[in-house]
């Protein structure tokens, strides 16, 4: 029997909403919290798709009996519970920065992942029901399923521009309770009618909140709030962030980092800006008179104009335009604004355009909305000053929490690229916050070390120099060797401002650590070391992580030594503890309690079939089937997310490389788990089927890897459509490929061990959950290359676990009976269905593993 | 250096002896305490104050000072934290970490506190100015060793339970208020201290201004519940300034040679 429409369709819309779920789960508590814990909880959270697969192979027959039933209510239910679990979970006290004193923390946490785990499960259960019901039908399930998550990934995203989070997991909920209704056996209309009624009540309630959310009262946007008088005035809200404006006319904010004590004034009027709650910019008032602004000359940024005059400059990271107005007033030439969030530019030159006098269209100034590195690829003009802005918020960063961060703002290729753009004699500007003992700094100077020396440049020391306030950092890099007029500015800048000149060439060492003095010359100890030959055995000796960030490793704020961890837990009581680089220990407990769980959920449905069965059942291949979901799951999430890593520089935009990466492979996957059964027919030559799809991914992904680092770069110039296109085009064979194996061995499995189906996809889920997490760490560790490379060897295990059975069971075709089951009950898993034709593959799960994907973006 | 076991021996007795005698002054003469206390509420502060005592290590101050002084410590001692944090955070008043006091505001470590009130140096009689009340506790702390302490708070709600607290707790020489703290206070400056406790972009000039000569200025640069160091600003007696950093432990980033 076919499967009916309305379920099919109904399939679909859970299959989408669950998707978007999870996309806007981790926006929503990338603003209430920290975008790592959002990682942290949507990861486990995952796992209740592995529970869907093991409820599912525990009570198979009478799941299956009453599909429609279970469907619409298990539909409806995570319709209520997508919107309800997110509400109860923003309200439960957990306190991120007291995890380590507070005992309860942990706790507050696991309650958090109970919470989330309820309306994943319930999604999965709709989806693994109709996978293992509908088997037969497959292929179209299969369609359904994919077509409906590749929406779901797109259409967030989308939607996340038009409306408020809030709405739009109003809007969320409501697709549940409809997929609900839809699945609705025809005498249950008046569950039928309640679920529509609830759903219009939800979408209603969704477009009539105006409470705001309630962010963690430690984020600077509540912090800020607390101070009397303050008040939001405006707030805007996309996929890449939600911003929001403060005004405080009663206590005036003075944002100005790193502000010399010499100042003579202090900043003038300002209107704070945040990103989902952090990373506080000043929106400036507009001066009569720029001398007012005079206090943009006492920060370490502005060093480099000291050495200027009438420069070109670009300001990469231009925020609320800050830099703009600090090259204004030194007297730049023409500046180029580079700032990736529009959001962020229309509040500045329209919303508070008056106020601001709108910095961006200034004469001589130029506004590029996009993206650092693709702006930087795409250009060709030269310029005299390149600005990397200070953008992380200080508090994040000082605590280790943007570890996971891929950024490609800070790679050794980034700065080469930087400074192939700078014009004779021009400099690199890069400012950092001070962090005790030094870590960034010191890895911005190895890394730009290594960029000049792969750029030719013999001596990299005689380019750089470093000036040092109480707050900020700055790096210069010269196009060409500092000269002894250079120096003698610098010198100059730093006396009047009390900064300390820690680098430059030909320097003494007790001219090093006068002002800010700590009790070792850190930095500049540092600098010596890191500019001179021992460069590879002082980054080996530190105690954080200073080794060079590049393109295939780009984690620059992962300072992280586990070699140092129990020196700092021993000093938890005399204030050690804020010296811990939290990102990565992060990942590490999440990859533990991932696994711990996965191996539950997969053990335990285990334990009990092969306790209640007989021999027959005893002799079901276990472990070939756990070892080829489980290599399948992780190798598709590794492969994806070195491409998703890969393309985000080409693509040049985060956001557009997740959602076209996302979107080609789920579509190609699903095109090519359609077509696995033209494979089927021809293994039985004696070649096994999956053998195809294995070779072909690995000549793809392999190649690709070899390939894209040098087809990509000349092609940055193109328009965005066109990248959009190539990127698409060069993942759709390999997603094809990609889509096969998961079918096939299905297929093969409903015929030999049909029991084993709804347990081999809790394995397929459980593993692609642990893989997204998994291949960060192998990432920040050995670079996406080599997570490419296990995911090649990965399919290739893969193939080997289940490849041979395959091939028999193919070839001794005829034989199908379904698996004698455990009693009671009786025939629980062959639910009176009749054996099954080999042909259709069978493949509801494809579009589970590139779910979790989202998780981390 | 490594210090011997000679060079701890007298450490500890200077322990004990700090001990007894903080014993002996909660005991009997709880001076700025009204409320009375009950002996394990005593006990509780004793032990934390043991822990902040043997935690104390090389402090990495240019003087080469070691660990909190005598002083600090002893007031510490007779210092009711439990009186400064909310309800539900008493039972953990007397353990050795920050603690949340509402409003996105935090009460620091204690060892942290006695850090900061010993880098401040102040003596009897000194004028001290303080940008951030929040739980009061170290407004409390410094009332103890200095003359007066003028203290503003930003938030309202903070500033108005820090003002109760210190009114009933008896500390009258703090003289707390809810303003914009930084111009800090002209009517009482100049001061010979101050403390910037308050999260800052930047150390406001006016205060600098209001430093005397020879005053000292400490500020606490990190997020909530994590201070990642401390900055010390001196002025010189001939007004020229001198900022320290100084984290509150020893650590050398560079392991030794291999």
């Amino acid at each position: 029997m076919a499967p009916p429409r309305r379920l099919t369709f109904a399939l679909a819309l859970i299959s989408a909403a669950a998707l978007a779920y999870e996309i806007l789960l981790t926006r929503l508590f990338s603003i209430i919290q920290w975008h790592h814990f959002a990682y942290m909880m949507i990861s486990v959270a995952l796992l209740g798709y592995g529970a869907a697969g093991t409820l599912v192979t525990f009570q198979r027959a009478r799941l299956e009996q009453r599909l429609a039933q279970t469907f619409t209510l298990a539909a409806s239910l995570f319709g209520v519970c997508a919107i309800g679990a997110f509400l109860l979970a923003a309200r439960v006290p957990f306190n991120a920065l007291e995890f380590l004193w507070d005992l309860r923390q942990p706790l507050w946490l696991g309650l958090i992942y109970l919470l989330l785990f309820v309306p994943f499960f319930f999604a999965a259960l709709c989806v693994c029901l109709m996978f293992t019901r509908y088997a037969v039908h497959a292929r179209l399930i299969y369609s359904f399923d994919i077509l409906g998550a590749a929406a779901g990934s797109l259409g967030i995203v989308a939607l996340l521009f038009v409306v408020p989070p809030l709405l739009a997991l109003a809007l969320i909920g409501a697709a549940g309770l409809l997929a609900g209704a839809l699945a609705a056996p025809r005498d249950w209309r008046l569950q039928r009618v309640g679920a529509l009624g609830l759903a219009l009540a939800v979408v209603y309630g969704g477009c009539t909140w105006t409470q705001p959310l309630r962010m963690s009262m430690y984020k600077e946007l509540s912090q800020t709030l607390e101070v009397m008088g303050t008040r939001v005035v405006a707030e805007r809200s996309s996929p890449l962030g939600q911003v929001t404006v403060v005004e405080s006319p009663q206590i005036p904010l003075r944002y100005a980092p790193g502000l010399s004590l010499s100042a003579p004034g202090e900043p003038p009027e300002q209107l704070a800006l945040f990103t989902d709650g952090e990373g506080l910019n000043a929106i400036q008032r507009k001066l009569d008179d720029p001398a007012k602004a005079a206090y943009l000359d006492y920060l370490t940024s502005a060093a480099s104009y000291h050495l200027l005059a009438h420069a070109q400059v670009l300001i990469l990271g231009a925020g609320t335009g800050a830099d703009v107005l600090q090259a204004q007033y030194f007297g730049a030439a023409a500046v180029t604004a580079v700032e990736l969030n529009p959001d962020v530019v229309r509040l500045v030159q329209d919303d508070f355009g008056t106020f601001s006098g709108r910095p961006f269209t200034q004469p001589g100034v130029k506004l590029k909305i996009g993206e650092a590195r693709g702006f930087i690829a795409s250009t060709r003009e030269r310029y005299d000053l390149i600005q990397l802005a200070l953008i992380d918020a200080f508090g994040a960063s000082s605590a280790g929490l943007y570890a996971l961060s891929e950024s490609f703002l800070y790679t050794v290729e980034s700065l080469q690229a930087y400074s192939r753009r700078l014009a004779p004699g021009g400099y690199l500007s890069m400012t950092r916050w001070v962090a005790l003992p030094p870590r960034d700094t010191l890895k911005l100077i190895g890394m730009a070390a290594t960029a000049l020396e792969h750029n030719g440049v013999r001596d990299p020391g005689r380019r750089m120099a470093l000036i040092r306030g109480w707050r900020t950092v700055t790096l210069l890099v010269k196009n060409g060797d500092l000269n002894a007029v250079d120096i003698e500015h610098l010198k100059a800048f730093c006396k009047s401002r009390s900064f300390d000149l820690d680098w430059y060439p030909g320097m003494r060492a007790d001219e090093a650590n006068r002002y800010n003095q700590l009790d070792q010359s850190w930095f500049h100890d540092g600098a010596v070391a890191m500019l001179g030959p021992g460069r590879a055995s002082y980054v080996e000796r530190y105690k954080f992580n200073i080794e060079p960030a590049t393109d295939d490793k780009p984690y620059f704020f992962h300072f992280f030594r586990w070699g140092t961890l129990p020196e700092l837990l021993r000093m938890k009581q005399d204030g050690g503890l804020p010296l811990l680089e939290w990102g990565y220990p992060l990942v590490v407990a999440t990859l533990v309690q991932a696994l711990l769980a996965s191996a539950a959920l997969i053990l335990l449905p285990m334990w009990w079939l092969r306790r209640r069965a007989g021999a027959s059942v005893r002799a079901q291949p276990w472990l070939p089937t756990a070892g080829y979901f489980g290599c399948i799951g992780m190798a598709f999430m590794f492969v994806e997310m070195a491409f998703i890593a890969k393309f985000t520089l080409f693509l040049s935009h985060p956001l557009y490389a997740v959602a076209v990466v996302l979107f080609a492979f789920l579509l190609s996957a699903g095109v090519g788990g359609r077509s696995s059964s033209m494979l089927r027919s021809r293994g039985a030559g004696g070649v096994p089927a999956t053998v195809w799809p294995v070779v072909a991914i690995t000549v793809l992904a392999l190649g690709y890897a070899w390939l894209l680092p040098h087809a990509l770069p000349p092609l940055a110039a193109w328009p965005d459509v066109a990248r959009i296109a190539v990127a698409a085009g060069l993942i759709f064979p390999l997603g094809f490929a990609m889509g096969m194996p998961f079918p096939l061995g299905m297929a093969a499995l409903a015929d030999s061990a049909d029991g084993l189906v709804p347990w081999a996809w809790g394995v397929n889920a459980c593993a692609s959950v642990v893989s997204t997490v998994l291949a960060t760490l192998l990432a920040i560790h050995l670079g996406f290359d080599v997570v490419l490379l296990i995911a090649v060897m990965l399919y290739l295990l893969a193939a080997c676990c289940f490849a041979p059975r395959t091939a028999t069971v193919i070839q001794h075709g005829s034989r199908r009976t379904p698996v004698p089951l455990p009693t009671p009950p009786a025939g629980a898993f062959g639910g009176g269905r009749s054996p099954r034709p080999p042909a259709p593959a069978s493949a509801g799960a494809r579009g589970r593993n590139l779910q979790n994907k989202q998780s981390q973006r | 250096m490594i210090p011997t076991p000679f060079q701890r021996a007298p450490s500890r007795l200077r322990t004990g002896l700090i001990l007894f005698a903080l014993l002996a002054v909660a005991r009997f003469a709880p001076a700025a305490v009204a409320v009375s206390e009950d002996a394990a509420v005593v006990a509780a502060r004793l032990t934390l104050l043991k822990e902040v005592q043997e935690t104390q290590r090389d402090v990495a101050d240019l003087e080469e000072r070691k660990g909190i002084t005598a002083a600090t410590l002893a007031v510490l001692g007779k210092t009711p934290r439990q009186e400064f944090v909310p309800d539900e955070q008493r039972p953990y008043a007397y353990e050795n970490r920050p603690l949340p006091i509402g409003h996105g505001q935090t009460i620091s470590q204690p060892y942290m506190v006695g850090l900061m009130t010993d880098l401040l140096k102040v003596k009897a009689g000194d004028r001290v100015f303080e940008l951030g009340t929040g739980s009061a506790y170290q407004s409390a702390i410094l009332a103890q060793l200095a003359g007066e302490v003028y203290s503003v708070e930003i938030v309202p709600p903070l500033g108005e339970r820090a003002a109760r607290t210190l009114d009933r707790l008896g500390y009258h020489n703090v003289h707390a208020k809810i303003a914009d703290g930084y111009y800090g206070w002209q009517e009482h400056a100049p001061f010979d201290a101050i403390i910037v406790t308050a999260a800052a972009s930047h150390v406001p000039p006016p205060l600098v201004a209001q430093l005397k000569p020879g005053g000292r200025m400490v500020i606490p640069v990190g997020a909530s519940f994590l201070t990642q160091h401390l900055m010390l600003v001196e002025k010189q007696q001939d007004g020229t300034i001198i900022t320290r950093q100084i984290l509150p432990v020893k650590f050398v980033p560079l392991t030794g040679r291999h």
